[in-house]
């Protein structure tokens, strides 16, 4: 009782809030769900960005050396009439996978869901440092100007990857690219930054500030998500950015960490690249997994199946993938035994995937579906994400790996786990949507959306397996300078009009959603009948998010529970006594 | 799948090629079964109206179950290929068999640069001989190539022998492979290695031990 009325009494003096200006509630905002919308909003524009840049380099490998239609206006040297010269064609693909994945997955997935959900989902006002929250989005924002800055200097943007292997990236003269790599570079190191200040946040409001009764194991699975994502955020990205740094230095102080010449090894880069880069995929993929576990439970009527084991399992995803980084370098010249040590540590994370996928299975047996649009997405995340799975085991086998490590098999492969996000991701804003801007989303148009998305995202992705069977290497400029790739060409134009298709398709998605923004239908508080403590709260929620503070007696997926008649079960309802002492 | 992989004319080809299909077969009905039951149970467990969903929660050990025996079967599985794969690894990374012939390769923005040690088998010689990126080998004989860069990473690919080594600068790094049927395959480079990395591809002319001592006396012509 007396933490309910010290709750009380603490949302009453915030009260003051609602009369901030226009500045301070829009722009400099310190509520942790304006700055959720403010990370939505920054990741759906560089989406744009990034999905163009996609339909520009799947033009060149379907009719190379033609003139992509309307992009005539692009001076010389970028392009010259509309054709991509090769090193415009590196730059796009670069920026394609920096802006997809820092700018696009990070700053919706985490930055936006896990602002948005984790004080609402866990019972609380607001994040634990509100400012340092402002600062964070307003950091990852500088970096992200600063990226899009890189297309416009002298030489364009970084051409070396998104992996900017050394030597490569080391110096001006290899690409050609001088400030826009060291752009590349410190817009990744001011990202690191906000990436920093937001895991820290995650992690001290998650253990500090959760409502009363909401244990650790009565958290819902989008929070352990998040949880686990933030602890992997604080002690991976360090490593980027020494590396980054020293990257920095090799390009403008003359240092030799990665230059063989100064006694550098160009090897250092890559093991603390793939030291980051390894937990980086978890970072991404975790939450995906969350709301996804959230979903299918919510829709299927049913608590998730096996709680424990999918949140152990997550703790053990994350675990191992500190171990595994070697198997992106089986080819890279280290020792061949580290190769077989990396191969068998790689081969168990099948294990704790394969819980997840099959409690998935489990949680949709003896279900009730109701077949929404954040539920297809929801499905269709689990099924990409199983050919994902199936097709990593194939690069994880070291004699394999020396076959289509570097070929369109492998985009294939992180495609299907990465870019497989987009259907969490958008599965995470149909569902949340009501809550977020108070307005439901158009159903029948969602539909459209997924059914045009699931075809045409497997059109432009699956046959990438058949070219890498084939041997088709990645980041080639043009596929027609090689004999044994000829025959091939075809799915070449098959994959591009599958993704130009797939691209137009989320125009039903952007209409929808600036429509639904103004012009939706009034969302009641739960509009999906879900258990967590977001849909107990307005919406959308006013500063301070609830009105009084909720106490938490169950965990989240009570649904269809033999206690009540209606088959869903908040867990802040309180069933009486009996319930109440269970509770505690 | 089946016919759109290169020919395969190196001796260990096929062992990378057994390990694939093996993964190929387990993930093939690993996938149809995973895909059956999610399309299935969306089809026979979908909303019907009076009717609720079960309350299961899967704590208990029967119904985990459900999840530990195939698990237990993906345990196996991965030692399987964990096994088979090692094997065949240590035959092509691990220990080299001797060479028959040894041929250095150097890549450089945008070719192959490979020297042979001529006639009196050792480098740094005069007859040694510089050729860009033509690679001329004996069928059936084992071939050692020493892989050094002049400026980035490159990475060595003969899809015909399934052979893929990086090439990184500051290091000598050694492959090796024993063609087994006579033929012109391309050589291209599989690491991004600047703006002229696609097209930069070698040719290998595997040749019959004739035709290669033809063409070693063409190249070396003996002193008369």
């Amino acid at each position: 009782m007396s933490d309910t009325a010290a709750a009380g009494a603490a949302h009453a003096a915030h009260g003051h809030h609602a009369e901030l200006g226009f500045l301070s509630t829009y722009v400099f905002s310190t509520d942790h769900k304006m700055i959720g919308r403010q990370f939505l909003f920054l990741g759906l524009f560089m989406l744009l960005i990034g999905g163009l840049l996609a339909m520009m380099m799947r033009w060149q490998l379907a009719w190379p050396e033609t003139a992509v239609p309307g992009l005539n206006f692009i001076p010389e040297p970028y392009m010259f009439g509309g054709i991509i010269p090769p090193n415009t064609y590196n730059a796009l693909f670069t920026m394609h996978a920096t802006i997809m994945i820092f700018f696009v997955v990070m700053p919706i997935m985490v930055g936006c869901f896990g602002n948005f959900l984790i004080p609402l989902m866990i019972g609380t006002r607001d994040m634990a440092f509100p400012k340092l929250n402002m600062l964070s989005f307003w950091v990852g924002a500088v970096s992200g100007v600063v990226m899009l800055a890189s297309f416009f200097v002298a030489g364009g943007p970084a051409a070396s990857g998104w992996t900017g292997y050394a030597t490569l990236s080391a110096r001006a003269q290899y690409t050609g690219v001088d400030w826009g790599q060291n752009l590349w570079i410190i817009s990744l190191l001011i990202l690191a930054i906000s990436s920093l200040m937001g895991s820290i946040n995650y992690i001290t409001t998650i253990i500090n500030m959760r409502a009363p009764g909401m244990t650790y194991f009565r958290m819902p699975l989008t929070i352990w998500s998040l949880f686990i994502t933030a602890i992997l955020l604080l002690l991976a990205l360090p490593v980027l950015t020494a590396a980054l740094a020293m990257l920095l230095f090799d390009r403008t102080l003359g240092t030799s960490f990665f230059l063989p010449e100064g006694g550098g090894e160009p090897l250092l880069w890559q093991h603390m690249f793939w030291f980051f880069g390894h937990p980086e995929v978890y970072i991404l993929v975790l939450p995906a997994m969350g709301v996804t576990s959230d979903l299918l439970s919510t829709f299927s009527r049913k608590p998730i199946f096996g709680y424990h084991a999918m949140a152990f399992s997550m703790i053990a995803i994350a675990f191992l993938s500190w171990i595994v980084w070697g198997h992106h370098m089986f080819v890279s010249g280290m020792n061949p035994l580290l190769g077989t040590a990396f191969m068998m540590t790689t081969m168990v994370i099948a294990v704790p995937s394969a819980i997840k996928t099959f409690n998935w299975l489990g949680t949709l047996w003896g279900g009730s579906i109701r077949f929404t649009s954040p539920m297809l997405f929801a499905l269709g995340f689990v099924s990409n994400f199983l050919i994902g799975g199936l097709s990593g085991i194939f690069m994880a086998s070291t004699p394999v790996d020396i076959f289509i490590h570097d070929t369109y098999y492998i985009v294939a492969h992180f495609h299907y786990v990465v870019a497989g996000i987009i259907f969490a991701l958008f599965a995470a804003v149909y569902y949340w949507f009501p809550k977020m801007f108070g307005r439901m989303m158009n159903e029948p148009l969602a539909k459209i959306h997924f059914v045009l998305t699931y075809i045409f995202f497997n059109g432009a992705f699956f046959p990438m397996h058949f070219l890498g069977v084939a041997g088709h290497m990645r980041r080639i400029y043009n596929p027609m300078q090689y004999e044994f790739l000829m025959p091939m060409q075809h799915w070449n134009v098959f994959i591009t009009v599958s993704a130009l298709i797939l691209g137009a398709s989320q125009i039903f998605f952007l209409y929808n959603f600036f429509w639904s923004l103004f012009a939706g239908r009034k969302a009641e508080r739960n509009p999906w009948q879900a258990n967590t403590l977001e849909w107990i709260a307005a919406s959308p929620p006013p500063h301070g998010n609830f009105e009084v503070q909720p106490v938490v007696y169950r965990g989240p997926y009570e649904y269809s529970s033999p206690e009540v008649k209606e088959d869903w079960l908040p867990q802040d309802k309180n069933l009486g006594t009996g319930a109440a002492a269970r509770a505690h | 799948m089946l016919n759109w992989f290169p020919e395969n004319v190196s001796t260990f080809g096929g062992e990378v090629d057994g390990i694939f299909w093996l993964i190929f077969y387990i993930t093939t009905v690993w996938f149809f079964i995973t895909e059956g039951l999610i399309v299935y149970f969306a089809f026979r467990y979908r909303r019907k109206p009076g009717e609720k969903a079960a309350y299961v929660l899967g704590n208990t050990t029967a119904e985990l179950a459900w999840i530990l025996v195939p698990l237990a079967i993906v345990v196996v599985l991965d030692l399987w290929i964990d096994i088979r794969g090692a094997a065949v690894w240590a035959n092509i990374k691990g220990e080299r068999p001797a060479a028959d012939i040894t041929v250095r390769a150097m890549g450089k923005q945008f070719n192959w640069e490979f020297t042979y040690p001529g006639p009196d088998g050792k480098f740094g010689t005069e007859d040694d001989l510089k050729i860009d990126n033509d690679l001329h080998v004996p069928v059936g004989k084992v071939v050692h190539v020493v892989l050094t860069s002049k400026d980035v990473i490159h990475s060595f690919f003969l899809p015909h022998a399934r052979l893929k080594q990086d090439v990184v600068p500051g290091r000598e790094i050694p492959a090796w492979f024993q063609i087994s049927k006579p033929g012109e395959y391309e050589i291209p480079c599989a690491e991004l290695c600047g703006f002229g990395h696609s097209g930069m591809n070698g040719k290998l002319y595997a040749l019959s031990t004739e035709d290669y001592e033809k063409w070693v006396k063409e190249k070396w012509p003996p002193e008369k």
